[in-house]
């Protein structure tokens, strides 16, 4: 079979997870959820992270984020291990986790205020950041009175506010429609692309994977173990130009069968399959 | 000069009359009077044509009468006065210990623990079963009117505040918490705006709890205020006052949720209605 994508070689890791299991449920009722879970996220590089639902993305996402804990294995961020939430690995919600309450500037500054940042200077990168993300004129809006894309733009900046060290995108894009979801797609891309910024970014949607990704961190279904990294080697900037290209088709072609595998795993377990996962590539 | 020189202009004075006429004007204006004046004419009619048990009801224009004279009095407005002194500060009270405890509640598992089944005792008795303790108990009466007037919506405050903590998306709190939020920036910031609809919803129900415990205790225990008037005019046999002491209790009700209904719309700007 030809080869179409190189495991990762080992490099420096901005995020490192090693071995990490996670039970859910106690004794008779236990779980595995993550069964010696491992991989690396080089700095600089998005990285994205798929697998059959159900396979615990959602739960890793959490571990790495600090908001739950390993039963075992670590995981570390620049060599220090996480202990718990912190400003250095922020998470984008699948739903909107905006401040209702807040109005959109009120929820860019949050983290600024709550750290004691000075007045002029929250103000100042507030202004910066929301011209970014093309919401300067919209900083006096409830998120209740935004559209789903710019609510996505809102919660991205009050993300990068913080100068986090890991950015994490947790299906950011779901239940956008079809256009509003290919511009956030261009968005982030180029944003990431100016910035470098280390992202993590779970996805259902393998053309969004492709198209975004350096490298492709595939789970399996029940328990959740890592079952191959993707090195996709599509030349950056990316343009949706290339998801034409016979590599494209080549990387699409090679983890679809990788997904469709755990997939159909786990539609025979009972559950149901990411169906966007394994539709008709374009 | 052609009609093109004159100014088309409008004011806005005049627009924002213009609109208020056509507000006040408006099908749901329209309906709610004649709803109103209906109600006035089936009351005449029915008192009129002698309905058997309602034949003994004052006229509509009886009981216009009997409240313009009252109105004339002091002890009318007194009878008021007394009555929302009671509720503002009975119901301020339960708001101040309510909203806390409620939010400790909702937020701490073991304060929750250690209050709630007690507290679930307590709460099903009705609070005008209260009564008979509370009048034993204060040294005046005036205090166990307040006492009463503060049980009945403390206890609904208490459970719509838990309920509404408990209701905030953990997300939210994990936001917080990445951003840096410390437990005091938790509290503030999002347990306390996350729990406000339930909050106003909770003082909505709470202000009409706190009337009706607060009339059932006047016409037993007080010596003025709307239900005392009313309780009164029961026992002088003066039925038009007794129509116009329930009327004004209606209405010093109506009014007190509209005040706790403008303060929610005034707290809550990122809702559009509530």
């Amino acid at each position: 079979m030809q080869r179409v994508g190189s495991k990762s070689a080992d490099q420096y890791r901005l995020l490192d997870v090693a071995g990490v299991t996670k039970y859910f449920g106690e004794d008779l009722e236990r779980q595995v959820c993550l069964e010696n879970c491992s991989f690396g996220i080089a700095p600089g590089k998005l990285s994205i992270l798929m697998g059959p639902s159900g396979c615990g993305k959602t739960t890793l996402i959490n571990l790495i984020a600090g908001y739950e804990f390993p039963d075992s294995g670590s995981i570390m961020l620049e060599g220090t291990s996480v202990s718990g939430p912190g400003s250095d690995r922020l998470v984008v919600f699948q739903e909107s986790a905006l401040f209702p309450w807040m109005t959109v500037y009120g929820n860019v500054v949050f983290g600024c205020k709550v750290k004691g940042l000075s007045q002029m200077e929250t103000t100042e990168r507030a202004k910066q950041i929301l011209s970014k993300v093309g919401l300067y004129e919209f900083r006096e809006r409830y998120p209740s009175q935004l559209s789903g894309g710019m609510q996505r733009r809102a919660e991205l900046a009050r993300a990068l506010i913080n100068d986090p060290k890991l950015m994490i995108l947790d299906e950011p894009f779901r239940g956008l429609d079809a256009m509003t979801k290919e511009l956030m797609q261009e968005f982030y891309l180029k944003l990431f692309e100016e910035t470098t910024l280390t992202t993590l970014f779970v996805t259902h949607d393998l053309e969004e994977a492709i198209f975004m990704a350096d490298s492709l961190v595939l789970l399996t279904h029940k328990p959740g173990r890592v079952k191959e990294i993707l090195d996709i080697d599509l030349p950056r900037p990316r343009h949706f130009s290339m998801m034409a290209s016979k590599q494209y088709f080549d990387l699409y072609g090679y983890a679809m069968g990788l997904l469709a595998e755990e997939s159909r795993r786990a539609f025979d377990a009972g559950s149901l399959p990411a169906l966007d996962a394994i539709s008709d590539p374009i | 000069m052609s009609l093109n020189a004159l100014p088309l202009k409008i004011p806005d004075v005049t627009v924002r009359v213009l609109s208020y006429i056509r507000g006040a004007l408006s099908v749901k204006t329209l309906e709610g009077v004649a709803s109103v004046v209906a109600f006035v004419a089936l009351w005449q009619a029915a008192v009129f044509v002698q309905v058997p048990y309602i034949s003994n009801l004052p006229y509509p224009a009886d009981v216009w009468n009997s409240f313009a004279e009252a109105a004339r009095t002091e002890n009318y407005w007194i009878s008021w006065a007394a009555s929302l002194k009671r509720i503002f500060v009975s119901f301020l009270v339960a708001q101040a210990l309510g909203i806390p405890l409620g939010l400790f509640m909702g937020m701490s598992r073991s304060f929750k623990q250690i209050l709630f089944p007690v507290f679930e005792i307590v709460r099903p008795i009705p609070p005008i079963a209260w009564i008979p303790l509370a009048i034993l108990f204060w040294p005046t009466e005036e205090l166990s009117i307040y006492a009463l007037t503060f049980i009945g919506p403390f206890f609904v405050i208490v459970l719509n505040v838990m309920q509404g903590v408990a209701s905030i998306d953990v997300s939210l709190k994990r936001a917080a918490l990445s951003l840096g939020a410390r437990r005091i920036d938790i509290f503030w910031k999002i347990m306390l705006p996350g729990a406000l609809p339930s909050i106003l919803t909770g003082m909505t129900v709470g202000i009409g709890v706190a009337w009706n415990v607060l009339i059932a205790a006047e016409m037993i225990a007080g010596h003025t205020g709307l239900g005392r008037m009313t309780w009164e005019a029961y026992t002088n046999g003066n039925i038009p006052l007794i129509i116009v002491g329930m009327a004004s209790i209606g209405l010093a009700g109506y009014l007190c949720s509209g005040v706790v209904r403008f303060i929610g719309q005034r707290c809550m700007p990122w809702k559009n209605r509530f």
